[in-house]
C-alpha cells in the first residue's frame, strides 16, 4: 500500500454545477478529467493524503481583505464561498497541524481579484489565497508570509492586495505582460514605498520550457525566500504554464511542475488558471499531489509529452538569464531603494485604470498612502466606475501605529456620503470593517 | 419455507422461516477447519423432516472467502496490469507474479500505447511453466475502454482455468482497487467453487433440490451460479447479514445506528429509513482497499468477552479478548462477568465473576457492584463515541457540487437497534445513558440468519458515454455501442435500467425484487474551442438492498419463535 512520506490534506471541490457561462473556460467540465485522473490513481486511498470537505468562507473572512462594491452579496457566489473556503480549511488544518501541507484543489480562482472588488476580472470575484492568509493572520497570529503565485498570468489583484504590506512577500513568475493578460508584472514593480521589494516580477518570455523555470526557482525565487524566512509558503499554482494551455504560449509540462513544487516545498498551493484540461490539467494535478505528498513522480507525464519538442531555445535561456540577473539585483538593493522611494514624502499617490474583462466594467482608481517612518501606513482609496458608481474605502493596517490608525479613522469621518455612493472603512489593527452611504 | 444460514466466527446460525414465523432455527458450532460441515449439519438439521419442494430458496452467508484472505490462503495467481504513466504501478503489487506490461489508456478512454503481444505471450508461458492456474488482468482506465484487458484475454488463450478482467468487476474508477479487488476474485475462486460444489453435491444427494443464493457484503443476494462469476463479493458478508436481519424494526421515516454486539467487536451500521447505508468504496480487509460493494460498517474492538483493565484510574476495554468470562471459565474480566455482578445473568459461575472483578475493584476502592457499574458504563460509551465518530466521518464526505455541499444531507441517527449476544442489557442501559431510541432486535440471537434468509437481490450498473468519440459502454455488463452527439442522459438512464433489469435476473432475482433507482446522473457539455463539440454523460443506477417483497410486510411477526414439532 502506497504511504505519503509528508502527510498531506487535499481539499478537491470541481463545482460541478458551476460556470462563468457555458462555453467558458471556467466552465463545469474544467475539473472533470482532473478528477478522474485523480480518482483512478487511488491518490485519495493513499495513506496520508487526506480529502476535506470545504468550508463556506464567510462575509467576515472577505471584508479582512477587500472591499466589495457596494456589497459582497452583489459580486460573491456561493462557489466564490466555496472556493475561499475550500483554501480555508486548508489553512486551518495546517496551523492545527493535522497536516504538513496542503492543497486547495478549487474553482473558481482567485489571483486578479484585488482589493476592491466591482465585478470579476480575470475570470477572480474574490483572492482566494488572500482571504486565506488574513484568516490565518487573524486566526492563528501568524507573521510573515510568502506567496509564490506560479500562474503564467500575472497575479495582479495579490499583487494590488499586499503591495503596502511589508510583511506578505508576493513572488510572481509569468509569461511577459507584453504578450499576456493583465499585461502588468514587469520588473521595476517592487511594492509601495513601504513595502518596497516585497513584490517581485519574474516576467518570463513566452516558450519558456522546464529549465527557464527551473533555473527562475533556483537562482531567484529559492535564494529571496531564504533571505525572507517567511512562516509560512504559499503558492498560487496555477497551471497554464503547460505546453497545451489554450489561453498563453509557455512550454511548461507535468514533471516541471512536479519539479517545482518539489523545490518550492510550499505548506499550501491553491489552484489558480489553467485551462487545458484534458491535456495538462490532470497530469500537472497529479504532479503537483505527489510532489507536495513526498511521494515518487517521475512517472508522471502527459501522453504527448516529446521534452526535445518543448525545449526552448539558448536565446530564451540567454535573455531568462539577464531577468534573473536583474531580479536578485533589485532584491539586494531593495532597502536603499526604498529609502529612495520614500525620501521626504509625507504621502504616496497612484492613479490607474482597472479593466474587469470578464465583467466588462473600467475602474478608476486614485490611491493615497501616509508614508509612515513606524508602520506600513494609513491607505485611502477612491474608486469610481465607467457606470459611475463611487466608493471611497480606507485601509488601516494590521501593525498601523497609533497615528496611522487616527489618520485612518479622520479619513473615514471626512468622507463626504453625498459625494460616494458609499464609504468604507476597513481597520486591521482591530479586526473592524464598516461602511457608510447617504 | 426459506432458509436463512449464516457462518459466524464461533456459532453458525440457521433458521426455517414459515408463512408467518420461524419454524425453526439451529445453532451448530464452527468449525473453521471445516466449514462444508458447519453448513451441512446447519441445512440438514432445519430441514429435518420439511418437504423439499416446500422450501423455495436457501441463502447463505459463509466467512469462506473472508478466511481465505485473512489467513492469506489464496491460491497462487498471475496478475498483468497495464498502467501506463502515473504513479509507479508496483506500489499496488498484490502478490508474486505480478507483471506490469505495455499498454496504455487515458482518462478519456483513447488508446495511448497499444498492448505489446510478445510480451503477453511470454508472461503467458511463464505462469503456465509455473502451474498458475488463475489469471487477473487490469488496465488503468479500462472502465473508459476495456478493450486491453479483452485483448490480453483472448491473447492468454484456453491455457488456464479462470481468467478475471477488471472492468468487469466495478464500473468506478480507481487503478489500485480494482487491481486488489481483481486479484482476490480470481484468488478465491478455486475455493469458493469447489465449496459450493460440494455444498450442491450433498444437497442433491440427499434429495434436496433447493434453489441456493449467496449473501453479499451489500446486503444483497446472487445465486449460487452468479456468485462464481464474481465470489469477491461474498467477503464480509457477515456483518450485512445482521445489518439486514434488524431492517424490519427500523423506523420507516428515520435513521437508525444498528449496534450489532459480540464477544470481540462491535459492528455498527447506518439505516436510512429502513434501508442500509452502503460504503461509497468498497470492501478493505487483510491490506486490500477492493472496489467490492458493501454496507457502510464499522468494527469496534469492545464485546462481552474483551478484556477488562486498569490504566491507572481509568477502565480500558479491550481491544483483546482472552478467552470467554471468567464466568464461563475464562481467564480475564470481561463485561460480561461485569452483567454476572450486576445480577442480570445467572447462568454460570457468579461467584468466578465477582473474584475477577473484586481485585479492579480494590484497586480503585470501590465495591465491586460500583465496578461493575462502572465497567458497564464505560463499554456503552466506548460503543457510542465510536458511533459518534462514523457518524460524522460519513457526515464529512466531500462533494462535488455547489448544490451538494449547499444542501448537504446529514445523517442525524434517532434510534438505535441492539443485536448480538448481551443485547438486552446493553439496550436497557444505553437508553438510559443517552437520548437515543433504543430497542432490541427480537431473536436477537439468529437476526442474522433472518436477515440471510429474507435479504432481496441488489445490482449495480454503471454507463458512461462520451460522445465526442461516440461511444456508450457498460464495462461491467460487457456493453459498448456507437452514439450520436446528440445521445443524451435520458437515454443513457434508459439504456441503465434495462442493462440492471437483465442483471437482477440473471443474478436470480424475480421481477418484483427490482425496485431501482438512480445513484448517479451526471451531463456536461464537452467544449473545445469556443464550441459544443459532445457530451460526457455518467450514470449509476442500482437496485437497492431491502427484503424480499412477499416477507416485507410480514417481517416483523416472522420473528416470532413457533417451533416445529422435533
Amino acid at each position: 500500500m502506497l504511504r505519503a512520506p509528508i502527510k498531506t490534506g487535499l481539499v478537491f471541490f470541481p463545482a460541478f454545477d458551476w460556470a462563468i457561462s457555458s462555453t467558458h473556460p471556467e466552465r463545469e467540465e474544467r475539473l472533470l478529467y482532473t478528477q478522474d485522473q485523480v480518482f483512478e490513481e487511488g491518490i485519495l486511498d493513499v495513506e496520508g493524503i487526506i480529502e476535506y470537505k470545504p468550508d463556506l468562507a464567510t462575509y467576515q473572512d472577505i471584508r479582512r481583505v477587500h472591499f466589495c462594491a457596494p456589497e459582497e452579496s452583489r459580486v460573491v457566489t456561493e462557489s466564490h464561498l466555496i472556493s475561499a473556503g475550500g483554501a480555508k480549511k486548508i489553512a486551518s488544518e495546517v496551523m492545527q497541524k493535522k497536516i504538513k501541507r496542503g492543497f486547495a484543489l478549487v474553482r473558481p480562482p482567485g489571483h486578479h481579484a484585488m482589493r476592491v472588488v466591482h465585478g470579476c476580472r480575470g475570470f477572480c470575484n474574490i483572492n482566494i489565497e488572500a482571504v486565506m492568509i488574513e484568516f490565518m493572520r487573524e486566526v492563528y497570529d501568524i507573521g510573515r508570509v510568502a506567496i509564490v503565485d506560479t500562474d503564467c498570468h500575472h497575479g495582479d489583484g495579490t499583487q494590488d492586495i499586499y503591495w503596502h504590506d511589508p510583511d506578505t512577500l508576493f513572488i510572481s513568475i509569468h509569461q511577459d505582460g507584453r504578450t499576456l493578460y493583465p499585461g502588468t508584472g514587469f520588473q521595476h514593480e517592487l511594492g509601495g514605498p513601504t513595502a518596497y521589494g516585497a513584490t517581485i516580477n519574474i516576467p518570463l518570455p513566452p516558450r519558456t520550457s522546464e529549465e527557464g523555470f527551473l533555473y527562475a526557482l533556483e537562482h531567484a525565487i529559492l535564494p529571496i525566500l531564504e533571505d525572507f524566512k517567511p512562516d509560512i509558503v504559499i503558492n498560487s499554482a496555477g497551471q497554464d504554464n503547460h505546453y497545451t494551455d489554450p489561453i498563453t504560449s509557455m512550454n511548461f509540462s507535468a514533471q516541471g511542475y512536479a519539479q517545482l513544487t518539489h523545490l518550492l516545498k510550499p505548506d499550501i498551493a491553491v489552484l489558480e488558471g489553467g485551462y487545458a484540461i484534458e491535456g495538462a490539467l490532470p497530469y500537472t494535478n497529479l504532479g503537483i499531489i505527489m510532489a507536495l505528498a513526498g511521494l515518487d513522480f517521475g512517472q508522471v507525464r502527459e501522453p504527448d509529452y516529446r521534452p526535445e519538442k518543448i525545449r526552448q531555445s539558448k536565446d530564451t535561456s540567454r535573455y531568462i538569464e539577464k531577468v534573473i540577473d536583474q531580479t536578485m539585483d533589485y532584491w539586494e538593493n531593495r532597502l536603499h531603494l526604498g529609502e529612495k522611494a520614500r525620501a521626504g514624502k509625507q504621502f504616496a499617490e497612484r492613479e490607474r485604470s482597472i479593466f474587469y474583462d470578464t465583467d466588462n466594467i473600467l475602474e478608476t482608481q486614485r490611491e493615497r498612502l501616509k508614508v509612515c517612518a513606524d508602520c506600513p501606513g494609513a491607505l485611502a482609496i477612491d474608486s469610481k466606475t465607467d457606470s459611475g458608481y463611487h466608493v471611497y474605502a480606507v485601509h488601516v493596517p494590521r501593525k498601523a501605529c497609533s497615528h496611522c490608525k487616527e489618520l485612518g479613522y479622520e479619513w473615514y469621518d471626512a468622507a463626504d456620503v453625498q459625494e460616494f455612493d458609499r464609504v468604507f472603512l476597513q481597520d486591521r489593527s482591530q479586526n473592524q470593517y464598516i461602511a457608510k452611504q447617504g | 419455507m426459506i432458509i436463512g444460514l449464516d457462518v459466524g466466527g464461533t456459532h453458525t446460525d440457521v433458521v426455517l422461516i414459515g408463512q408467518d414465523c420461524i419454524l425453526r432455527q439451529v445453532k451448530v458450532p464452527t468449525d473453521p477447519q471445516n466449514l462444508l460441515d458447519c453448513v451441512w449439519t446447519g441445512l440438514a438439521e432445519v430441514t429435518r423432516d420439511v418437504p423439499p419442494q416446500d422450501i423455495r430458496r436457501a441463502v447463505l452467508s459463509t466467512t469462506l472467502t473472508t478466511n481465505a484472505i485473512a489467513e492469506n490462503k489464496l491460491v497462487p495467481t498471475g496478475m498483468i496490469v497495464c498502467s501506463g504513466p502515473g504513479v509507479d504501478p508496483r506500489c499496488y503489487k498484490t502478490n508474486d507474479y505480478f507483471y506490469n506490461v505495455s499498454g496504455s489508456i487515458d482518462h478519456r478512454g483513447r488508446e495511448v500505447q497499444s498492448i505489446d503481444q510478445m510480451e503477453i505471450e511470454a508472461i503467458a508461458s511463464r505462469l503456465r511453466s509455473e502451474g498458475i492456474r488463475q489469471v487477473g488482468v487490469v488496465g488503468k482506465f479500462s472502465v473508459r475502454n476495456p478493450q486491453h484487458e479483452i485483448q490480453i484475454r483472448a491473447m492468454l488463450g484456453d491455457d488456464f482455468d479462470h481468467v478475471v478482467l477488471g472492468h468487469r468487476l466495478s464500473g468506478n474508477l480507481n487503478f489500485p482497487r480494482r487491481i486488489a479487488t481483481t486479484y482476490l476474485n480470481a484468488a478465491v475462486y478455486p475455493l469458493h467453487k469447489k465449496f459450493f460444489d460440494a455444498v450442491k453435491e450433498s444437497l442433491e444427494k440427499k434429495g434436496l433440490h433447493i434453489p441456493i443464493y449467496i449473501l453479499k457484503a451489500d446486503g444483497g443476494t446472487m445465486s449460487l451460479e452468479a456468485s462464481l462469476e464474481s465470489p469477491g463479493q461474498t467477503i464480509l458478508s457477515g456483518p450485512a447479514a445482521s445489518v439486514m436481519g434488524s431492517l424490519p424494526f427500523a423506523a420507516e421515516d428515520e435513521e437508525t445506528l444498528v449496534l450489532d454486539i459480540g464477544g470481540t467487536t462491535t459492528d455498527m451500521a447506518i439505516l436510512l429509513r429502513q434501508v442500509p447505508l452502503l460504503d461509497p468504496l468498497g470492501i478493505e480487509l487483510g491490506g486490500f482497499k477492493t472496489l467490492i460493494r458493501a454496507l457502510k460498517t464499522q468494527s469496534v474492538p469492545v464485546g462481552g468477552d474483551s478484556v477488562v483493565r486498569l490504566l491507572g484510574e481509568r477502565i480500558t476495554i479491550g481491544p483483546d479478548r482472552q478467552g470467554p468470562a471468567m464466568a464461563y471459565g475464562g481467564p480475564a474480566p470481561t463485561p460480561t462477568d461485569a452483567l454476572f455482578v450486576l445480577g442480570k445473568t445467572s447462568n454460570g459461575d457468579v461467584g468466578a465473576a465477582r473474584r475477577g472483578l473484586q481485585e479492579l475493584a480494590d484497586k480503585l476502592g470501590v465495591g465491586v457492584e460500583e465496578m461493575a457499574a462502572r465497567i458497564f458504563d464505560e463499554a456503552c460509551f466506548n460503543i457510542l463515541n465510536e458511533a459518534a465518530k462514523m457518524i460524522s466521518t460519513i457526515n464529512s464526505k466531500p462533494v462535488y457540487t455547489v448544490h451538494e455541499l449547499l444542501e448537504g444531507y446529514q445523517v442525524r441517527p434517532k434510534e438505535i437497534l441492539v443485536l448480538g449476544g448481551p443485547a438486552p442489557h446493553f439496550a436497557f442501559r444505553l437508553s438510559r445513558l443517552t437520548d437515543f431510541e433504543v430497542h432490541v432486535v427480537p431473536q436477537w440471537q439468529v437476526a442474522n440468519a433472518v436477515g440471510a434468509a429474507l435479504a432481496k437481490n441488489t445490482c449495480e450498473v454503471t454507463v458512461f458515454s462520451d460522445t465526442e468519440r461516440g461511444i456508450v459502454l457498460a464495462p461491467e455488463e460487457n456493453y459498448s455501442e456507437s452514439v450520436k452527439r446528440d445521445y443524451s442522459k435520458e437515454a443513457a438512464l434508459e439504456l441503465a435500467f434495462e442493462l440492471l433489469r437483465k442483471k437482477c435476473l440473471a443474478e436470480g432475482a424475480s421481477q418484483d425484487e427490482m425496485e431501482m433507482e438512480i445513484l448517479e446522473e451526471m451531463q456536461f457539455n464537452m467544449v473545445r474551442g469556443f464550441h459544443t463539440t459532445g457530451r460526457n454523460i455518467r450514470v449509476k443506477v442500482q437496485v437497492k438492498p431491502g427484503l424480499i417483497p412477499e416477507y416485507k410486510d410480514i417481517a416483523q411477526t416472522l420473528f416470532n419463535y413457533c417451533p416445529l414439532p422435533s
